[in-house]
């Protein structure tokens, strides 16, 4: 039956969507969803209606598929073309699932086989964060540092690129991007003391289109004439070697293993950079660029735009790499084209795409370590008291390493204007002691211990008003939430929780309209498509780990506080919660 | 007393001196030898037919305080900490708990950090001289507790993450987990 507030959503979903498709250049059509965010703005919307806040209560399982693995499930089901796609953790295979059959059976299973030493050099879990479908084939990366296109139809291997180097500690963890038939792909290790990139290949061939470094010489970096940052700080030459000590750039970090969204109107990619190298901050005196901040980049050259600093000289492994999130929005009665990015160091900000001037930053969890953002400059005001330094040891430093938020992306309702962000609640202790440079070892200089921040709850899953710049509604979770988020036209939104619950809340007032105990603990990332047969269907997939999940995923001992990079006492419980093991959980209505 | 008598005292309280301080001595220039081919390393119970007993060096160092204070430096020192934490584990496995993947006797350690392990432990061969790898072949048995509590470290000098290793109770070794992963 349908009601009239039923209608409604329909109707203005359809508005949203043609609104949705206009932004970003027509890409979305809202029945599939093709990459791991499911719209080059990276909103994570979907338009579909047919679930929405009155019936959601009635989501039924509708299939499962295991994939016999026991480590952190971080990546998106992607579909596309009546087909599921999933990459797993190492050893990185991909499974198509057919969706137009019963219970969707296995298509294919294309094995991309890394090397099995690559599990020594991934800092936290062997996770992966998804593929990306693109003109009939899939893409995605291994842990070992290859890139690979599978034809989507049959499974058979196009091309595949080795890139990164295991034996300096490279992996590679990120979902591609693909924009303007280049594929976008960079490195991880920023533990490891790596020189981070972003990598753009043809999408046919495979070959190098551009490389752009985070670090060292403008030539490396792609900085050139077309470089207008916003903030002085940001002009000069060479600065990605001039705000080192000498050398100390070529093992700075700045890797490139979260997001990338594209703005097809200004022929624009933005994503961020990763921490500076290693973490102890008396080793690098200086700014650290180009690490901890966001690029603006054309995407047919990689010449860089702008690039906006969140965490100069980082003291904390505040990367910069979570999700940049492009809306067009009205801020003081004005329309804007901005980005929303809500950071490592627990400050939301909202961007002009543009240019990269900084409109807003307020805080979205609690921070001690920063007072504010002065924003003539554009420069944090870090507190002195909580800086780390060697031989003393800092107390309860907000957020902790992992941030306000890590990689797990929040999603955008353009019907309500509010940012969906899953996140954390965590502090630490924190001692810097010195860290030596051994290639293929971790390269982090600080001890680490870390808890719960003030409440004792370890998660937040929250809506932001953007626009406006404060919190909405707060849910509190026991542990972090470190799945991503969907929301939904139909006025829902979608989050998992490392106990294993995926959850349904009504996406103006937070309420838990719905939830399913799923069989492990959820670090994945929600999505939403109709399928074969016009119904709507949400997927996520199940399976705990992560860097905070590794208590379970890697058994550790969490009697050793600083286990896992300082997570292991503040998971003690997980355990007792939840146990290894991943699966796709598919949801329909009946 | 006869002199014979006072010689036997001598020796016996010589070689009494010499036991207790075994904990306390610190070999500068000895170079324990490597392993007597690291063939002798079994990393199965199982063995077709009539059992043949392996005999791996023993741990140089499982009584000397020095030693193990040294290879407990050295593990920072090498990044072994960076991938197993204070024992509790990280990108590697835990190393206080009761499981141990690749066998608990100290040849079998010695061979883990020479020759590396197929899921992602380095070879450190020719990157760390053979004594100090049985320094911290000895350090990482009392990670698990299993040296003497006078020998095995009392406190860190570091932000306090565990009980020091000579309050930890010793867990008994079984070789039951299954290595990472592989496919």
């Amino acid at each position: 039956m349908r009601t009239p507030s039923t209608l409604l959503l329909i109707f203005v979903s359809t508005v949203v969507t043609a609104l949705a498709a206009a932004q970003t250049g027509g890409t979305r059509s809202g029945e599939q969803w093709p990459t791991p965010a499911g719209d080059a703005a990276n909103t994570r919307f979907s338009s579909l209606t047919d679930i929405n806040s009155s019936n959601v209560d009635k989501l039924q399982v509708r299939f499962t598929f295991s994939t016999g693995l026991t480590h952190g499930h971080e990546a998106a089901p992607i579909v596309s073309g009546n087909t599921m796609y999933i990459v797993t953790p190492f050893p990185n295979a991909l499974l198509a699932l057919p969706l137009e059959d019963s219970g969707a059976p296995l298509r294919f299973k294309y094995q991309s086989n890394p090397s099995s030493s690559s599990q020594g050099v991934a800092c936290c879990d062997t996770i992966n964060r998804g593929a990306t479908y693109s003109n009939g084939r899939v893409f995605f990366n291994t842990l070992d540092g290859q890139t690979v296109a599978v034809d989507a139809a049959t499974g058979a291997e196009i091309w595949r690129v080795h890139l990164a180097d295991i034996k300096r500690g490279e992996t590679m963890t990120m979902a591609p991007f693909v924009a303007k038939g280049k594929v976008l792909v960079g490195n991880s290790g920023g533990e490891f003391g790596v020189r981070g990139w972003l990598t753009a290949l043809d999408e046919k061939s495979g070959q190098q289109v551009w490389r752009a470094y985070s670090t060292g010489s403008d030539r490396d970096v792609l900085i050139g004439a077309d470089f207008k940052p916003f903030y002085a700080g940001d002009r000069g030459q060479d600065l990605g070697i001039r705000t080192w000590p000498p050398g100390a750039w070529q093992r700075g970090g700045g890797t490139v293993w979260g997001w990338i969204s594209y703005d097809p109107d200004l022929n624009l990619i933005f994503y961020g950079t990763g921490n500076p190298g290693p973490w102890n901050p008396d080793q690098r005196p200086g700014d650290n660029k180009w690490t901890a901040g966001i690029f603006a980049r054309d995407v047919d050259t990689g010449a860089a735009k702008w690039f906006y600093q969140m965490s100069p000289h980082d003291l904390y492994d505040y990367d910069g790499v979570n999700e940049n999130v492009l809306m067009d929005i009205d801020i003081g009665g004005k329309p804007r084209k901005v980005l929303a990015h809500p950071d490592r160091n627990g400050y939301l900000y909202v961007i002009d795409r543009a240019t990269g001037e900084v409109i807003s930053a307020n805080p979205f969890v609690h921070v001690n370590t920063i007072d504010k953002i002065d924003l003539p400059t554009g420069r944090p005001h870090y507190v002195p008291e909580k800086k780390p330094t060697v031989g003393h040891v800092v107390r309860d430093i907000c957020p902790h390493a992992a941030g306000g938020k890590d990689w797990q992306p929040s999603a955008y309702s353009p019907m309500t204007h509010f940012l969906y962000i899953p996140h954390q609640n965590m502090c630490q202790d924190e001692e810097a002691v010195p860290a030596n440079y051994i290639a293929g070892t971790p390269y982090v200089g600080a001890n680490v211990k870390m808890h719960a921040g003030e409440g004792g709850n370890r998660g937040v899953f929250s809506a932001w008003d953007v626009a406006n710049g404060k919190s909405v509604w707060e849910i509190a979770e026991k542990f972090p939430v470190w799945s991503g988020a969907l929301v939904t036209a139909g006025n829902v939104a979608f989050y998992g929780t490392m106990d294993g619950w995926f959850k349904a809340v009504d996406a103006r007032t937070g309420r838990l309209l719905w939830q399913f105990k799923t069989g492990s603990g959820i670090v994945g990332q929600p999505v939403s498509y109709r399928g074969p047969d016009g119904k709507q269907y949400v997927a996520i997939l199940s399976g705990v780990g992560g860097w905070a999940g590794a208590v379970v995923s890697g058994d550790l001992d969490p009697q050793d506080a600083s286990a896992g990079n300082g997570w292991g006492g503040a998971m003690a419980d997980l355990p007792q919660y939840t146990q290894k093991g991943g699966a796709v959980y598919v949801f329909a209505l009946p | 007393m006869s002199s014979r008598f006072l010689e036997l005292a001598v020796v016996a309280l010589i070689a009494l001196t010499l036991l207790g301080c075994e904990r306390e001595s610190r070999r500068f220039s000895d170079s324990p030898a490597t392993p007597r081919g690291v063939q002798t390393i079994r990393q199965s119970e199982l063995q077709p037919g009539s059992s043949i007993p392996t005999s791996g060096p023993p741990s140089p160092y499982d009584d000397n305080a020095y030693a193990v204070s040294q290879g407990k430096q050295l593990f920072e020192w090498f990044n072994c900490k960076g991938c197993h934490a204070d024992g509790g584990g990280s990108i590697g496995p835990a190393l206080m708990d009761e499981k141990w993947i690749y066998g608990s006797a100290p040849a079998n350690i010695y061979a883990t950090i020479v020759e590396g392990r197929p899921n992602g432990m380095p070879s450190f061969r020719d990157k760390i001289p053979p004594q100090q790898v049985w320094q911290l072949v000895a350090y990482v048995r009392s990670l698990s507790g299993q040296l003497r509590k006078d020998v095995e470290p009392s406190r860190a000098d570091h932000l306090f993450t565990r009980k020091s290793e000579s309050s930890s109770p010793k867990s008994a070794p079984v070789s039951s987990s299954a290595p990472r992963d592989t496919q």
